[in-house]
């Protein structure tokens, strides 16, 4: 009940309908992005989130402009909404065509946008949160008043990486918060063959504070995370955030995940992130049908204007391995939680 | 001037650069109180304390994935790894994060990763290695290897500036043995290859140790007029110099530290057999380690590495061709 009384001060109408406006988003663009791959408009496999809407869209709205995510997974691109990255880019992207994201270096969910703070992610799980500690520690050095958020999923945490950074981060009281997306396989395997221990518990080895939510409640993602971050803000260390969900699709669009038992697909299906939480803003007033129209306009839009540019042109294919000149340096993303001040997303 | 060694001169490089620079700090494995188990870093805790001069735990992963953390925050890390053969434990964060990093994202990862690289003084398997090779083949990576104090101290402060990853092999066996005049407030030294001696009949590359080897057996070789190339740079890799060198003595012996296969050498190799053709007028001559782990005993290893009697021996059947 105190959490639920603190989240209606720390959440406005606008905050919910933005909440739900990203996950539709999520869920929109994923399910065109999908078609296209089925169309043969997108190269390689097609990665979704299904079913995990709420954890990369609640936990990204708890976070300040200069705040980078490092970094947004396969089932995470609700991250990247939620810090603005372009619509039409994004699609741009997903079909290999020229774009400012990845300019065709990079295929599906694997890639960030400098300009917003999102660092893209590299396939090695969890290598990228490491990274993110690095950039908690520069944040530490230089007195700045900001965190880094890193997502890993419940198999990365077998790897040596994720022992390194919770060590590091445990061991300095980094500015970093873990967000453990545990989505109950990784691939086809399931928890029970990957740890004997729950890595949530795990964290009290490192003397890293831990909480475990509800991963398909959006609000309660983002009440862990505003705290997490509170907590990184006051010089108290990391926190790992175990957001319980489920994968609701295959690993990829290639997976017709028969590994799985149906019962346990239909369970979750029950507990959809965003049928529950339309309903509840629906009942608060918010017209959701209107909202879906919109969202499902501009993906529209997006596809349009992404099926419109160009393919890469493979004189250029070799360039760029190597920086030349100035780097171009980690920008602010949008931060659209009513409790930030508004800013324009760009390099600081 | 002054006469420095070449572990003096990496120190008064990275000095220099943490003085000239706010951005720029060290860290790795008892770099800080200890100042390294080489003493490279020695003194700099005191200098610049313990946010700059960064003790890690022994978490080489860890020590080169936080430094891509921090170069893209704006920072220019520079790390140590104890020995070079424990950068394997940080190899996937150099080569798939870092390395890849400008090409995917448009993302630039400025750090120096300094390895103490090379054999010679009974370090065994796992304190002997030249893996300056596995970084040659990842797209994205720098890869220098200095021989002398002054590219020391030149090539680590060019590192450090790069806005690259760049990797730093400073080869341990010439840490203390080697001295020569390193200029105070030194310039960054050009990525490129520096003839080491002028010749007129055959040419030895080399870079790091080996270039010492090479001047060593070729000072007065039967009164032939040899050339040593100095590679200083291995990514990239100074085309020019070696194609012109080879133009002029048409005779190339070719000489490396680490394992031969796939090394630095093959691929100069490789070059001059494209580019060179005609001219040389013999074969392309490799000296390197064979394919075997540096075993420990003093007679095993010696058996192993590239050596002065080995170097004047392929030169002499090379000169005779």
């Amino acid at each position: 009940m105190a959490i639920a009384a603190e989240l209606s001060q720390l959440l406005s109408d606008e905050d919910r309908r933005g909440l739900l406006r990203h996950m539709l988003l999520m869920r929109a663009v994923e399910e065109r992005g999908l078609s296209l791959y089925k169309q043969g408009k997108v190269p390689g496999s097609f990665y979704d989130g299904r079913g995990q809407e709420a954890v990369s869209v609640g936990a990204t709205w708890a976070l300040a402009a200069a705040d980078p995510v490092c970094s947004p997974l396969i089932r995470d691109l609700g991250s990247h909404l939620v810090k603005g990255t372009d619509l039409a880019d994004l699609f741009r992207h997903y079909m290999g065509r020229e774009n400012p994201l990845s300019r065709g270096r990079e295929g599906n969910v694997h890639f960030g946008d400098r300009r917003r703070g999102v660092v893209g992610m590299v396939s090695m799980l969890p290598d990228m949160m490491v990274v993110a500690v690095g950039l908690a520690m520069a944040f530490r050095m230089r007195g700045e008043e900001r965190c880094a958020l890193t997502f890993f999923g419940d198999g990365a945490t077998s790897r040596g990486d994720w022992h390194e950074a919770m060590n590091w981060a445990g061991l300095d009281r980094l500015p970093v918060i873990f967000v453990l997306e545990n989505n109950q396989l990784a691939y086809s395997t399931p928890t029970q063959r990957q740890f004997a221990v729950n890595p949530a518990e795990r964290a009290a080895g490192y003397g890293i504070a831990a909480v475990t939510v509800d991963g398909n409640d959006v609000e309660a993602v983002f009440a862990a995370t505003h705290a997490a971050r509170e907590r990184a803000l006051a010089g108290e260390g990391p926190t790992l955030i175990e957001a319980v969900t489920m994968r609701m699709h295959g690993h990829g669009a290639h997976d017709d995940m028969r590994y799985v038992p149906t019962e346990l697909v239909a369970a979750w299906a029950e507990r959809d992130p965003i049928v529950r939480f339309a309903a509840a803003q629906e009942a608060h007033g918010l017209d959701v049908g209107a909202l879906r129209e919109e969202v499902d306009a501009a993906v529209e839009a997006a596809v349009a204007a992404a099926l419109a540019t160009p393919m890469p042109d493979p004189a250029h294919a070799a360039e760029g391995v190597f920086c030349v000149g100035e780097p171009e340096p980690l920008g602010n993303g949008l931060a659209p939680w009513s409790g930030f001040a508004p800013v324009e997303a760009g390099v600081a | 001037m002054a006469v420095r060694t070449y572990l003096q001169a990496i120190s008064d490089g990275l000095r220099e650069e943490m003085r000239a620079d706010e951005r720029v700090f060290v860290m790795g494995e008892d770099v800080g109180a200890f100042g390294g188990a080489f003493k490279v870093t020695d003194g700099l805790l005191d200098e610049f304390g313990p946010e700059r001069v960064r003790d890690t735990p022994i978490a080489e992963a860890g020590i080169v994935g936080t430094a891509v953390g921090a170069a893209i925050a704006g920072l220019r890390p520079v790390c140590e790894m104890q020995f070079a053969d424990f950068v394997a434990c940080g190899f996937d964060q150099l080569v798939n994060v870092a390395g890849k990093m400008h090409y995917r994202l448009g993302l630039a990862a400025p750090l120096t990763v300094r390895l103490p690289s090379g054999g010679g003084f009974s370090g065994g398997p796992f304190h002997s290695q030249n893996p300056e090779a596995w970084f040659m083949h990842a797209p994205g990576l720098k890869v220098v290897a200095p021989s002398t104090p002054q590219d020391a101290k030149g090539l680590l402060i060019a590192a450090i500036r790069d806005p690259n990853p760049v990797v730093f092999l400073e080869h341990k066996h010439l840490y203390r043995r080697v001295k020569g005049e390193v200029a105070e407030q030194s310039e960054p030294t050009p990525l490129t290859a520096r003839v080491a001696r002028a010749g007129s009949d055959l040419t030895v590359i080399a870079y790091g140790a080996m270039v010492h080897v090479a001047l060593e057996a070729t000072e007065d070789l039967d009164g032939a007029s040899i050339e040593v190339l100095d590679l200083r740079s291995l990514v990239p890799l100074d085309e020019q110099a070696i194609l012109a060198s080879v133009a002029k003595t048409s005779k190339v012996v070719i000489l490396d530290e680490a394992n031969a296969t796939c090394a630095a050498g093959a691929q100069v190799a490789a070059l001059i057999a494209e580019h060179a053709f005609e001219d040389l007028d013999g074969p392309v001559r490799r000296l390197a380690t064979p394919d075997v782990p540096i075993p420990f005993s003093p007679p095993l290893e010696d058996a192993l590495l590239p050596n002065v009697a080995r170097v004047k021996e392929a030169c002499r059947e090379l000169l005779a061709y």
